[in-house]
Protein backbone atom coordinates (compact mmCIF):
# COMPACT_ATOMS: atom_id res chain seq x y z
CA UNK A 1 0.00 0.00 0.00
CA UNK A 2 3.13 2.28 0.77
CA UNK A 3 4.92 1.87 -2.61
CA UNK A 4 2.81 3.46 -5.29
CA UNK A 5 2.46 6.50 -2.96
CA UNK A 6 6.64 6.55 -2.78
CA UNK A 7 6.44 5.91 -6.39
CA UNK A 8 4.53 9.00 -7.07
CA UNK A 9 6.37 11.10 -4.38
CA UNK A 10 9.19 9.95 -6.07
CA UNK A 11 8.16 11.59 -9.60
CA UNK A 12 6.89 14.37 -8.74
CA UNK A 13 9.02 15.38 -6.22
CA UNK A 14 11.99 13.90 -6.74
CA UNK A 15 12.52 14.18 -10.22
CA UNK A 16 12.21 18.11 -10.13
CA UNK A 17 14.55 17.93 -7.73
CA UNK A 18 17.10 16.48 -10.30
CA UNK A 19 15.98 18.62 -12.83
CA UNK A 20 16.94 21.23 -11.09
CA UNK A 21 20.56 20.41 -12.30
CA UNK A 22 19.44 22.12 -15.74
CA UNK A 23 19.93 25.12 -13.71
CA UNK A 24 23.70 24.15 -14.72
CA UNK A 25 22.87 23.36 -18.23
CA UNK A 26 22.12 25.21 -21.46
CA UNK A 27 18.54 23.46 -21.79
CA UNK A 28 17.06 23.37 -25.07
CA UNK A 29 13.76 21.45 -25.01
CA UNK A 30 14.75 19.64 -28.36
CA UNK A 31 17.62 18.21 -26.56
CA UNK A 32 16.15 17.76 -23.59
CA UNK A 33 17.81 16.99 -20.25
CA UNK A 34 20.64 14.21 -21.63
CA UNK A 35 21.37 16.22 -24.39
CA UNK A 36 21.62 20.10 -23.45
CA UNK A 37 25.55 20.88 -22.37
CA UNK A 38 26.96 21.83 -19.22
CA UNK A 39 27.92 25.05 -18.40
CA UNK A 40 28.62 25.69 -14.76
CA UNK A 41 27.39 28.47 -12.69
CA UNK A 42 27.13 30.76 -15.95
CA UNK A 43 23.43 31.47 -15.48
CA UNK A 44 23.95 32.22 -11.69
CA UNK A 45 26.45 34.62 -12.56
CA UNK A 46 23.66 36.22 -15.39
CA UNK A 47 21.28 36.49 -12.60
CA UNK A 48 23.36 37.93 -9.91
CA UNK A 49 24.72 40.71 -12.81
CA UNK A 50 21.35 41.43 -14.19
CA UNK A 51 20.22 44.55 -13.45
CA UNK A 52 16.62 44.21 -11.83
CA UNK A 53 18.75 41.64 -9.61
CA UNK A 54 18.96 43.96 -6.85
CA UNK A 55 15.69 45.06 -7.01
CA UNK A 56 13.68 41.30 -7.12
CA UNK A 57 16.14 40.77 -3.75
CA UNK A 58 14.87 43.97 -2.14
CA UNK A 59 11.23 43.42 -2.98
CA UNK A 60 11.01 39.62 -2.04
CA UNK A 61 12.91 40.37 1.20
CA UNK A 62 10.88 43.61 2.42
CA UNK A 63 7.68 42.43 1.33
CA UNK A 64 8.77 38.58 3.65
CA UNK A 65 9.37 40.82 6.22
CA UNK A 66 6.42 42.62 6.11
CA UNK A 67 4.55 39.67 6.40
CA UNK A 68 6.85 38.21 9.65
CA UNK A 69 6.66 41.23 11.04
CA UNK A 70 2.72 42.10 10.40
CA UNK A 71 0.83 39.49 9.32
CA UNK A 72 2.36 36.68 11.19
CA UNK A 73 1.46 38.36 15.21
CA UNK A 74 -2.23 39.45 13.24
CA UNK A 75 -3.84 35.73 14.17
CA UNK A 76 -2.54 35.56 17.80
CA UNK A 77 -3.67 39.40 18.47
CA UNK A 78 -6.84 37.90 17.48
CA UNK A 79 -6.63 34.97 18.93
CA UNK A 80 -5.94 36.84 22.42
CA UNK A 81 -8.85 39.74 21.57
CA UNK A 82 -11.29 36.40 21.46
CA UNK A 83 -10.09 35.09 24.29
CA UNK A 84 -11.29 38.31 26.19
CA UNK A 85 -14.57 37.87 24.79
CA UNK A 86 -17.08 36.15 27.47
CA UNK A 87 -20.34 36.16 25.61
CA UNK A 88 -20.38 33.20 23.53
CA UNK A 89 -22.58 33.92 20.58
CA UNK A 90 -20.42 36.57 19.49
CA UNK A 91 -17.48 34.92 20.16
CA UNK A 92 -18.85 32.10 17.80
CA UNK A 93 -20.44 34.95 15.26
CA UNK A 94 -16.55 36.71 15.05
CA UNK A 95 -15.19 33.38 14.77
CA UNK A 96 -17.26 31.95 11.87
CA UNK A 97 -16.97 35.28 9.92
CA UNK A 98 -13.34 35.42 10.09
CA UNK A 99 -12.83 31.88 9.00
CA UNK A 100 -14.66 32.46 5.86
CA UNK A 101 -12.08 34.18 3.56
CA UNK A 102 -9.52 31.34 4.23
CA UNK A 103 -11.93 29.02 1.61
CA UNK A 104 -11.68 31.25 -1.64
CA UNK A 105 -9.24 31.67 -3.67
CA UNK A 106 -6.86 34.27 -4.25
CA UNK A 107 -8.55 34.65 -7.66
CA UNK A 108 -11.95 35.73 -5.89
CA UNK A 109 -9.42 38.10 -3.13
CA UNK A 110 -8.25 39.87 -6.22
CA UNK A 111 -11.39 40.44 -7.46
CA UNK A 112 -12.98 41.55 -4.32
CA UNK A 113 -9.62 44.05 -4.01
CA UNK A 114 -9.62 45.01 -7.70
CA UNK A 115 -13.41 45.80 -7.35
CA UNK A 116 -13.32 47.98 -3.87
CA UNK A 117 -10.21 49.51 -5.05
CA UNK A 118 -11.37 50.60 -8.45
CA UNK A 119 -11.62 54.42 -8.94
CA UNK A 120 -14.83 55.10 -10.80
CA UNK A 121 -17.02 53.22 -8.44
CA UNK A 122 -14.86 51.51 -5.33
CA UNK A 123 -16.12 51.50 -1.73
CA UNK A 124 -12.43 52.48 -0.76
CA UNK A 125 -13.24 55.73 -2.35
CA UNK A 126 -16.54 56.25 -1.84
CA UNK A 127 -15.68 55.92 2.03
CA UNK A 128 -12.87 57.88 1.97
CA UNK A 129 -14.43 60.53 -0.11
CA UNK A 130 -17.29 61.09 2.43
CA UNK A 131 -15.21 60.74 5.69
CA UNK A 132 -13.23 63.90 3.61
CA UNK A 133 -10.23 62.34 4.33
CA UNK A 134 -9.28 62.55 0.35
CA UNK A 135 -10.64 64.67 -2.09
CA UNK A 136 -10.22 62.94 -5.60
CA UNK A 137 -10.59 58.94 -6.11
CA UNK A 138 -7.19 57.49 -5.43
CA UNK A 139 -5.53 54.80 -8.15
CA UNK A 140 -4.62 52.55 -5.46
CA UNK A 141 -3.30 49.70 -8.07
CA UNK A 142 -1.45 51.93 -9.94
CA UNK A 143 0.47 53.51 -7.20
CA UNK A 144 3.80 51.84 -6.30
CA UNK A 145 3.85 53.16 -2.83
CA UNK A 146 0.63 51.42 -1.72
CA UNK A 147 1.25 48.23 -3.33
CA UNK A 148 3.09 46.39 0.09
CA UNK A 149 0.25 47.85 1.80
CA UNK A 150 -2.39 45.86 -0.24
CA UNK A 151 -0.70 43.06 -0.57
CA UNK A 152 -0.13 42.56 2.99
CA UNK A 153 -4.12 44.01 4.11
CA UNK A 154 -5.66 41.51 1.85
CA UNK A 155 -3.01 38.92 3.16
CA UNK A 156 -4.52 39.20 6.74
CA UNK A 157 -7.64 39.78 5.67
CA UNK A 158 -8.07 36.19 4.50
CA UNK A 159 -5.72 34.10 6.73
CA UNK A 160 -6.11 35.84 10.05
CA UNK A 161 -9.18 33.76 11.26
CA UNK A 162 -8.03 30.33 10.00
CA UNK A 163 -4.53 30.64 11.82
CA UNK A 164 -6.10 31.82 15.06
CA UNK A 165 -7.78 28.87 15.55
CA UNK A 166 -4.52 27.08 16.32
CA UNK A 167 -3.53 29.70 19.37
CA UNK A 168 -7.02 29.91 20.30
CA UNK A 169 -6.40 25.90 21.22
CA UNK A 170 -3.36 26.70 22.67
CA UNK A 171 -5.14 29.51 25.09
CA UNK A 172 -7.88 27.04 25.92
CA UNK A 173 -5.36 24.84 27.00
CA UNK A 174 -3.69 26.86 29.93
CA UNK A 175 -4.37 25.59 33.62
CA UNK A 176 -6.80 27.53 34.80
CA UNK A 177 -5.85 27.63 38.59
CA UNK A 178 -2.42 30.06 36.95
CA UNK A 179 -5.20 33.06 36.11
CA UNK A 180 -7.05 31.66 39.67
CA UNK A 181 -3.98 32.27 41.22
CA UNK A 182 -3.01 35.58 39.74
CA UNK A 183 -6.51 37.18 40.53
CA UNK A 184 -5.93 35.91 44.04
CA UNK A 185 -2.83 37.95 43.76
CA UNK A 186 -4.06 40.79 42.68
CA UNK A 187 -3.83 40.99 38.97
CA UNK A 188 -5.79 42.09 36.31
CA UNK A 189 -6.85 41.28 33.10
CA UNK A 190 -3.97 42.56 31.58
CA UNK A 191 -1.50 41.78 34.11
CA UNK A 192 -2.78 38.13 33.62
CA UNK A 193 -2.57 38.19 29.50
CA UNK A 194 1.06 39.47 29.74
CA UNK A 195 2.39 37.20 32.40
CA UNK A 196 0.65 34.26 31.85
CA UNK A 197 -1.12 33.63 28.84
CA UNK A 198 1.52 34.74 26.06
CA UNK A 199 3.87 32.92 27.70
CA UNK A 200 1.59 29.75 27.82
CA UNK A 201 1.35 30.09 24.16
CA UNK A 202 4.90 31.22 23.18
CA UNK A 203 6.14 27.67 22.05
CA UNK A 204 3.28 27.51 19.82
CA UNK A 205 3.92 30.38 18.43
CA UNK A 206 7.78 29.52 17.96
CA UNK A 207 7.07 26.65 16.33
CA UNK A 208 4.57 28.53 13.55
CA UNK A 209 7.46 31.15 13.28
CA UNK A 210 10.07 28.61 12.44
CA UNK A 211 7.93 27.07 9.86
CA UNK A 212 7.50 30.48 8.49
CA UNK A 213 11.15 31.29 8.35
CA UNK A 214 11.21 28.44 6.44
CA UNK A 215 8.91 29.96 4.04
CA UNK A 216 10.10 33.65 4.24
CA UNK A 217 10.90 33.74 0.48
CA UNK A 218 7.92 32.63 -0.70
CA UNK A 219 6.67 36.27 -0.28
CA UNK A 220 2.92 35.64 -1.80
CA UNK A 221 3.46 34.45 -5.36
CA UNK A 222 -0.07 34.05 -5.95
CA UNK A 223 -1.64 37.30 -4.71
CA UNK A 224 1.39 39.08 -6.29
CA UNK A 225 0.87 37.50 -9.66
CA UNK A 226 -2.88 38.12 -9.49
CA UNK A 227 -2.31 41.89 -8.82
CA UNK A 228 -0.08 42.41 -10.65
CA UNK A 229 -2.11 41.50 -13.55
CA UNK A 230 0.27 38.11 -14.32
CA UNK A 231 3.04 40.26 -13.69
CA UNK A 232 2.54 42.60 -17.09
CA UNK A 233 2.12 45.83 -15.00
CA UNK A 234 5.01 47.47 -15.62
CA UNK A 235 4.43 50.55 -12.85
CA UNK A 236 4.16 48.09 -10.25
CA UNK A 237 7.34 45.99 -10.91
CA UNK A 238 9.71 47.88 -9.03
CA UNK A 239 8.08 47.14 -6.01
CA UNK A 240 6.37 44.07 -6.58
CA UNK A 241 8.98 41.74 -8.59
CA UNK A 242 10.06 39.06 -6.43
CA UNK A 243 12.03 36.28 -6.95
CA UNK A 244 9.02 34.31 -7.63
CA UNK A 245 7.36 36.40 -10.42
CA UNK A 246 10.62 36.62 -11.77
CA UNK A 247 11.27 33.06 -12.19
CA UNK A 248 6.95 32.54 -13.70
CA UNK A 249 8.07 35.81 -16.23
CA UNK A 250 11.05 34.74 -17.44
CA UNK A 251 10.66 30.37 -17.25
CA UNK A 252 7.28 30.18 -18.21
CA UNK A 253 6.58 33.28 -20.38
CA UNK A 254 10.09 33.04 -21.83
CA UNK A 255 11.04 30.01 -21.96
CA UNK A 256 14.76 30.67 -20.42
CA UNK A 257 14.43 27.53 -18.49
CA UNK A 258 17.94 27.24 -17.08
CA UNK A 259 18.08 31.12 -16.05
CA UNK A 260 14.94 30.80 -14.61
CA UNK A 261 15.55 27.43 -12.79
CA UNK A 262 18.92 28.87 -11.60
CA UNK A 263 16.80 31.91 -9.79
CA UNK A 264 14.56 29.39 -8.26
CA UNK A 265 17.34 27.51 -7.05
CA UNK A 266 18.91 30.41 -5.43
CA UNK A 267 15.84 31.01 -3.57
CA UNK A 268 15.27 27.02 -2.46
CA UNK A 269 18.86 27.14 -0.92
CA UNK A 270 18.50 30.60 0.95
CA UNK A 271 15.17 29.47 2.61
CA UNK A 272 16.36 26.07 4.00
CA UNK A 273 19.19 27.93 4.91
CA UNK A 274 17.38 30.37 6.88
CA UNK A 275 15.04 27.55 8.01
CA UNK A 276 17.96 25.46 9.83
CA UNK A 277 19.40 28.59 11.37
CA UNK A 278 15.62 29.60 12.97
CA UNK A 279 15.30 26.46 13.90
CA UNK A 280 19.25 26.54 15.47
CA UNK A 281 18.12 29.55 17.52
CA UNK A 282 15.13 28.45 18.23
CA UNK A 283 16.55 25.42 19.94
CA UNK A 284 19.40 27.67 21.82
CA UNK A 285 17.10 30.19 23.56
CA UNK A 286 14.52 27.65 24.78
CA UNK A 287 13.16 24.00 23.92
CA UNK A 288 11.28 23.87 21.52
CA UNK A 289 12.44 23.48 17.92
CA UNK A 290 11.18 21.47 14.84
CA UNK A 291 13.36 18.56 15.18
CA UNK B 1 -17.02 39.92 41.14
CA UNK B 2 -16.57 43.71 40.82
CA UNK B 3 -15.67 45.42 37.77
CA UNK B 4 -12.70 47.50 37.72
CA UNK B 5 -12.05 50.30 34.69
CA UNK B 6 -9.90 48.19 33.23
CA UNK B 7 -12.19 45.29 32.64
CA UNK B 8 -15.02 48.07 31.04
CA UNK B 9 -11.47 49.58 28.97
CA UNK B 10 -10.61 45.99 27.65
CA UNK B 11 -14.35 45.04 26.87
CA UNK B 12 -15.39 48.28 24.72
CA UNK B 13 -11.74 47.74 22.65
CA UNK B 14 -11.95 44.05 21.96
CA UNK B 15 -15.67 44.35 21.56
CA UNK B 16 -15.38 47.37 18.89
CA UNK B 17 -12.29 46.05 17.32
CA UNK B 18 -13.82 42.46 16.52
CA UNK B 19 -16.98 44.18 15.06
CA UNK B 20 -14.89 45.98 13.20
CA UNK B 21 -13.19 43.12 11.37
CA UNK B 22 -16.84 41.43 10.95
CA UNK B 23 -17.33 44.19 8.94
CA UNK B 24 -14.66 44.14 7.31
CA UNK B 25 -14.71 40.24 6.46
CA UNK B 26 -18.18 40.44 5.15
CA UNK B 27 -18.44 43.19 3.37
CA UNK B 28 -16.02 42.56 0.42
CA UNK B 29 -18.57 39.28 -0.27
CA UNK B 30 -22.01 41.76 0.67
CA UNK B 31 -20.41 44.45 -1.78
CA UNK B 32 -19.92 41.63 -4.69
CA UNK B 33 -22.97 40.19 -4.14
CA UNK B 34 -25.31 43.37 -4.63
CA UNK B 35 -22.82 44.25 -7.44
CA UNK B 36 -23.62 40.90 -9.06
CA UNK B 37 -27.49 41.71 -8.78
CA UNK B 38 -26.97 45.67 -9.69
CA UNK B 39 -27.08 47.00 -13.95
CA UNK B 40 -23.32 46.78 -15.09
CA UNK B 41 -24.00 50.37 -16.86
CA UNK B 42 -24.96 51.70 -13.48
CA UNK B 43 -22.46 50.04 -11.21
CA UNK B 44 -19.98 51.99 -13.39
CA UNK B 45 -21.39 55.38 -12.49
CA UNK B 46 -19.74 54.47 -8.93
CA UNK B 47 -21.68 54.22 -5.58
CA UNK B 48 -23.29 51.17 -5.21
CA UNK B 49 -22.25 49.64 -1.72
CA UNK B 50 -25.04 48.16 0.33
CA UNK B 51 -27.86 47.90 -2.12
CA UNK B 52 -28.56 47.03 -5.67
CA UNK B 53 -29.72 50.43 -7.03
CA UNK B 54 -30.99 49.31 -10.29
CA UNK B 55 -31.93 45.50 -9.62
CA UNK B 56 -31.61 42.60 -12.24
CA UNK B 57 -30.76 39.16 -12.90
CA UNK B 58 -29.08 40.12 -16.47
CA UNK B 59 -25.58 39.29 -15.36
CA UNK B 60 -26.44 35.97 -13.81
CA UNK B 61 -28.37 34.99 -17.21
CA UNK B 62 -25.39 35.65 -18.73
CA UNK B 63 -23.16 33.80 -16.80
CA UNK B 64 -25.43 30.94 -17.05
CA UNK B 65 -26.25 31.32 -20.85
CA UNK B 66 -21.96 31.75 -21.22
CA UNK B 67 -21.14 28.42 -22.92
CA UNK B 68 -17.54 28.85 -21.92
CA UNK B 69 -18.32 29.63 -18.40
CA UNK B 70 -21.01 26.79 -17.91
CA UNK B 71 -17.78 24.26 -19.19
CA UNK B 72 -15.97 25.83 -16.99
CA UNK B 73 -18.28 25.33 -14.29
CA UNK B 74 -18.43 21.46 -14.93
CA UNK B 75 -14.37 21.19 -15.37
CA UNK B 76 -14.29 22.47 -12.03
CA UNK B 77 -16.89 20.13 -10.46
CA UNK B 78 -15.13 17.25 -12.38
CA UNK B 79 -11.80 18.04 -10.79
CA UNK B 80 -12.82 18.51 -7.81
CA UNK B 81 -15.05 15.55 -7.34
CA UNK B 82 -12.63 13.38 -9.11
CA UNK B 83 -9.34 15.43 -7.38
CA UNK B 84 -10.88 14.49 -3.86
CA UNK B 85 -12.13 11.10 -4.22
CA UNK B 86 -8.72 9.93 -5.67
CA UNK B 87 -6.33 11.96 -3.42
CA UNK B 88 -8.04 10.72 -0.22
CA UNK B 89 -7.92 7.61 -1.30
CA UNK B 90 -4.70 7.31 -2.20
CA UNK B 91 -3.29 9.15 0.54
CA UNK B 92 -5.82 7.30 3.17
CA UNK B 93 -4.01 3.80 2.31
CA UNK B 94 -0.66 5.15 2.15
CA UNK B 95 -1.02 6.72 5.82
CA UNK B 96 -2.15 3.22 6.73
CA UNK B 97 0.36 1.50 5.60
CA UNK B 98 3.11 4.09 7.60
CA UNK B 99 1.33 3.57 10.26
CA UNK B 100 1.61 0.11 10.75
CA UNK B 101 4.32 -1.09 12.84
CA UNK B 102 6.23 -4.01 11.10
CA UNK B 103 6.40 -2.19 7.58
CA UNK B 104 9.85 -2.17 6.53
CA UNK B 105 11.90 0.76 6.11
CA UNK B 106 9.30 3.05 7.43
CA UNK B 107 12.24 5.73 8.82
CA UNK B 108 13.35 5.99 5.72
CA UNK B 109 9.70 6.57 3.83
CA UNK B 110 9.11 9.28 6.22
CA UNK B 111 12.73 10.87 5.49
CA UNK B 112 12.08 10.75 1.82
CA UNK B 113 8.37 12.24 2.55
CA UNK B 114 8.95 15.21 5.24
CA UNK B 115 12.29 16.25 2.58
CA UNK B 116 9.35 17.06 0.23
CA UNK B 117 7.98 19.52 2.51
CA UNK B 118 10.84 21.80 2.89
CA UNK B 119 12.53 21.46 -0.33
CA UNK B 120 10.87 21.13 -3.62
CA UNK B 121 12.45 21.21 -7.31
CA UNK B 122 10.44 24.21 -7.95
CA UNK B 123 8.52 25.87 -10.67
CA UNK B 124 10.43 25.31 -14.02
CA UNK B 125 11.77 21.62 -13.22
CA UNK B 126 7.88 20.65 -12.39
CA UNK B 127 6.78 22.02 -15.45
CA UNK B 128 9.55 20.60 -17.29
CA UNK B 129 8.51 17.42 -15.90
CA UNK B 130 5.01 17.49 -16.93
CA UNK B 131 5.83 18.57 -20.49
CA UNK B 132 8.27 15.55 -20.81
CA UNK B 133 5.77 13.08 -19.18
CA UNK B 134 3.24 14.11 -21.91
CA UNK B 135 0.72 15.07 -19.39
CA UNK B 136 0.35 18.84 -20.32
CA UNK B 137 -3.16 19.95 -21.82
CA UNK B 138 -5.01 16.67 -20.14
CA UNK B 139 -7.43 16.90 -17.44
CA UNK B 140 -5.12 14.36 -15.36
CA UNK B 141 -2.54 17.29 -14.85
CA UNK B 142 -4.81 18.77 -12.39
CA UNK B 143 -5.09 15.47 -10.66
CA UNK B 144 -2.28 13.59 -10.29
CA UNK B 145 0.80 15.71 -9.23
CA UNK B 146 -1.19 15.86 -6.17
CA UNK B 147 -2.83 12.74 -5.41
CA UNK B 148 -0.46 12.48 -2.50
CA UNK B 149 -0.72 14.91 -0.23
CA UNK B 150 2.37 14.57 2.88
CA UNK B 151 0.79 16.84 4.96
CA UNK B 152 -2.81 15.04 4.77
CA UNK B 153 -0.71 11.81 5.04
CA UNK B 154 0.75 12.63 8.45
CA UNK B 155 -2.43 13.68 9.83
CA UNK B 156 -4.09 10.56 8.63
CA UNK B 157 -1.29 8.37 10.06
CA UNK B 158 -1.56 10.26 13.00
CA UNK B 159 -5.51 9.24 13.67
CA UNK B 160 -4.84 6.13 12.69
CA UNK B 161 -1.87 5.37 15.17
CA UNK B 162 -4.68 6.42 17.52
CA UNK B 163 -7.08 3.36 17.23
CA UNK B 164 -6.90 0.95 19.23
CA UNK B 165 -5.11 -1.71 18.84
CA UNK B 166 -7.56 -5.15 18.96
CA UNK B 167 -9.33 -3.50 16.16
CA UNK B 168 -6.87 -4.29 13.59
CA UNK B 169 -6.02 -7.52 15.58
CA UNK B 170 -9.53 -9.14 15.74
CA UNK B 171 -10.05 -8.61 12.13
CA UNK B 172 -6.84 -10.37 11.26
CA UNK B 173 -8.23 -13.11 13.21
CA UNK B 174 -11.52 -12.73 11.48
CA UNK B 175 -9.06 -13.33 8.29
CA UNK B 176 -8.70 -9.91 6.60
CA UNK B 177 -5.96 -9.21 4.83
CA UNK B 178 -4.67 -5.90 4.51
CA UNK B 179 -6.92 -4.51 2.41
CA UNK B 180 -9.67 -5.59 3.81
CA UNK B 181 -8.82 -4.85 7.15
CA UNK B 182 -8.50 -0.76 5.32
CA UNK B 183 -11.75 -0.71 3.66
CA UNK B 184 -13.88 -2.29 6.13
CA UNK B 185 -12.64 -1.78 9.34
CA UNK B 186 -10.52 1.27 9.84
CA UNK B 187 -12.06 3.81 6.55
CA UNK B 188 -15.49 2.97 8.06
CA UNK B 189 -14.44 4.51 11.71
CA UNK B 190 -12.44 7.71 10.37
CA UNK B 191 -15.34 9.57 9.48
CA UNK B 192 -14.10 12.91 11.17
CA UNK B 193 -10.74 12.80 9.73
CA UNK B 194 -12.01 11.58 6.25
CA UNK B 195 -14.72 14.54 6.45
CA UNK B 196 -12.31 17.23 7.14
CA UNK B 197 -9.20 16.56 4.80
CA UNK B 198 -11.84 15.71 2.15
CA UNK B 199 -13.18 19.56 2.46
CA UNK B 200 -9.79 20.91 2.43
CA UNK B 201 -8.60 18.89 -0.49
CA UNK B 202 -12.10 19.56 -2.26
CA UNK B 203 -11.88 23.39 -1.59
CA UNK B 204 -8.05 23.27 -2.59
CA UNK B 205 -9.18 22.04 -6.00
CA UNK B 206 -12.46 24.27 -6.56
CA UNK B 207 -9.59 27.21 -5.81
CA UNK B 208 -6.49 26.16 -7.37
CA UNK B 209 -6.53 28.09 -10.84
CA UNK B 210 -2.17 27.89 -11.30
CA UNK B 211 -1.70 24.44 -12.65
CA UNK B 212 -4.24 24.57 -15.01
CA UNK B 213 -3.61 28.29 -16.27
CA UNK B 214 0.02 27.37 -16.71
CA UNK B 215 -0.41 23.63 -17.89
CA UNK B 216 -3.87 24.25 -19.92
CA UNK B 217 -4.48 25.49 -22.99
CA UNK B 218 -7.14 23.63 -24.45
CA UNK B 219 -10.50 26.06 -23.64
CA UNK B 220 -12.58 23.18 -22.98
CA UNK B 221 -10.43 22.06 -19.72
CA UNK B 222 -9.93 25.18 -18.10
CA UNK B 223 -11.81 25.84 -14.67
CA UNK B 224 -13.68 28.45 -13.70
CA UNK B 225 -11.07 30.19 -11.39
CA UNK B 226 -8.71 30.47 -15.02
CA UNK B 227 -11.99 32.06 -16.74
CA UNK B 228 -12.96 34.48 -13.71
CA UNK B 229 -8.99 35.58 -13.50
CA UNK B 230 -8.78 35.94 -17.40
CA UNK B 231 -11.93 38.47 -17.29
CA UNK B 232 -10.57 40.24 -13.72
CA UNK B 233 -7.31 40.45 -15.65
CA UNK B 234 -9.15 42.47 -18.58
CA UNK B 235 -10.55 44.51 -15.67
CA UNK B 236 -6.89 44.88 -14.03
CA UNK B 237 -5.52 46.25 -17.76
CA UNK B 238 -8.26 48.47 -17.92
CA UNK B 239 -8.04 50.20 -14.20
CA UNK B 240 -4.44 50.56 -14.89
CA UNK B 241 -4.57 53.07 -17.65
CA UNK B 242 -3.87 55.54 -15.10
CA UNK B 243 -5.16 58.59 -16.97
CA UNK B 244 -9.27 58.87 -18.60
CA UNK B 245 -8.05 57.48 -21.61
CA UNK B 246 -10.15 57.82 -25.00
CA UNK B 247 -10.90 54.40 -25.15
CA UNK B 248 -12.25 54.60 -21.25
CA UNK B 249 -14.35 57.31 -21.95
CA UNK B 250 -15.84 55.75 -24.86
CA UNK B 251 -16.16 52.38 -22.51
CA UNK B 252 -18.19 54.27 -20.30
CA UNK B 253 -20.56 56.17 -22.59
CA UNK B 254 -21.73 52.59 -24.55
CA UNK B 255 -21.57 50.92 -21.19
CA UNK B 256 -23.67 47.72 -21.49
CA UNK B 257 -25.82 46.45 -18.90
CA UNK B 258 -23.63 43.63 -18.52
CA UNK B 259 -19.99 44.75 -17.87
CA UNK B 260 -16.52 42.87 -17.28
CA UNK B 261 -16.98 44.01 -13.82
CA UNK B 262 -20.81 43.15 -13.09
CA UNK B 263 -20.12 39.43 -14.90
CA UNK B 264 -16.96 38.91 -12.61
CA UNK B 265 -19.04 39.67 -9.71
CA UNK B 266 -21.52 37.21 -11.02
CA UNK B 267 -19.28 34.32 -11.79
CA UNK B 268 -17.97 35.11 -8.26
CA UNK B 269 -20.82 34.58 -6.71
CA UNK B 270 -21.29 30.97 -8.00
CA UNK B 271 -17.49 30.28 -7.52
CA UNK B 272 -17.93 31.21 -3.89
CA UNK B 273 -21.66 30.53 -2.99
CA UNK B 274 -21.30 26.35 -2.65
CA UNK B 275 -17.86 26.81 -0.66
CA UNK B 276 -20.09 29.28 1.89
CA UNK B 277 -23.03 26.97 1.90
CA UNK B 278 -20.73 23.84 2.77
CA UNK B 279 -18.60 25.18 5.57
CA UNK B 280 -20.61 26.15 8.61
CA UNK B 281 -21.52 22.40 9.02
CA UNK B 282 -18.33 20.86 8.64
CA UNK B 283 -16.93 23.56 10.80
CA UNK B 284 -16.63 21.71 14.23
CA UNK B 285 -14.75 18.99 12.11
CA UNK B 286 -12.04 21.58 10.69
CA UNK B 287 -10.82 23.33 13.46
CA UNK B 288 -10.19 19.50 15.13
CA UNK B 289 -8.92 18.63 11.94
CA UNK B 290 -6.35 21.73 12.19
CA UNK B 291 -5.52 20.90 15.57
CA UNK B 292 -4.37 17.28 14.83
CA UNK B 293 -2.80 19.13 11.76
CA UNK B 294 -0.46 21.36 13.64
CA UNK B 295 0.52 18.43 16.62
CA UNK B 296 4.28 17.67 15.34
CA UNK B 297 5.76 13.72 15.50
Amino acid sequence: MVIPAIIMIIIFSYIPMWGILTAFQDYSPAKGFFGSGWVGFKHFKMFFNAPEFWQIMRNTIVISLLKLFIAFPAPIILALMLNEVKNAFFKRFVQTVSYLPHFISWVIVSGFVISLLSVDSGSVNILLQKLGIIDEPVHWLSIPDYFWGILISSGIWKEIGFGAIVYLAAITGVDPHMYEAASIDGAGRMRKLISITIPSIAPVIIIFLILQVGQILNAGFEEILLLTNQGQNVVLRPVAETIDTYVYRVGIENYRFSYATAAGLFKGVISVGMLVIANWIARKLGNSSLW
Amino acid sequence: MKRSLEDNIIDIVVYTILLLLAVVTLYPFWNSLVISFNAGNDTATGGVTLWPREFTLQNYKYVFKDARLINALWVTVARTVTGTVLSILFTSMFAYGMSRRGLVGKKFYMILCVITMYFSGGLIPSYLLIKDIHLMDTFWVMIIPGLISVWNMIIFRTFFLGLPDGLEESARIDGCNHMNTFFRIVLPVSGPVIATLSLFTAVGHWNAWFDASIYISNQKLLPLQVILNQTIQSILSFEASTTISATKQEFLQNAQSVTHKSIVMATTMVATIPIVMVYPFVQKYFVKGVLVGSLKE
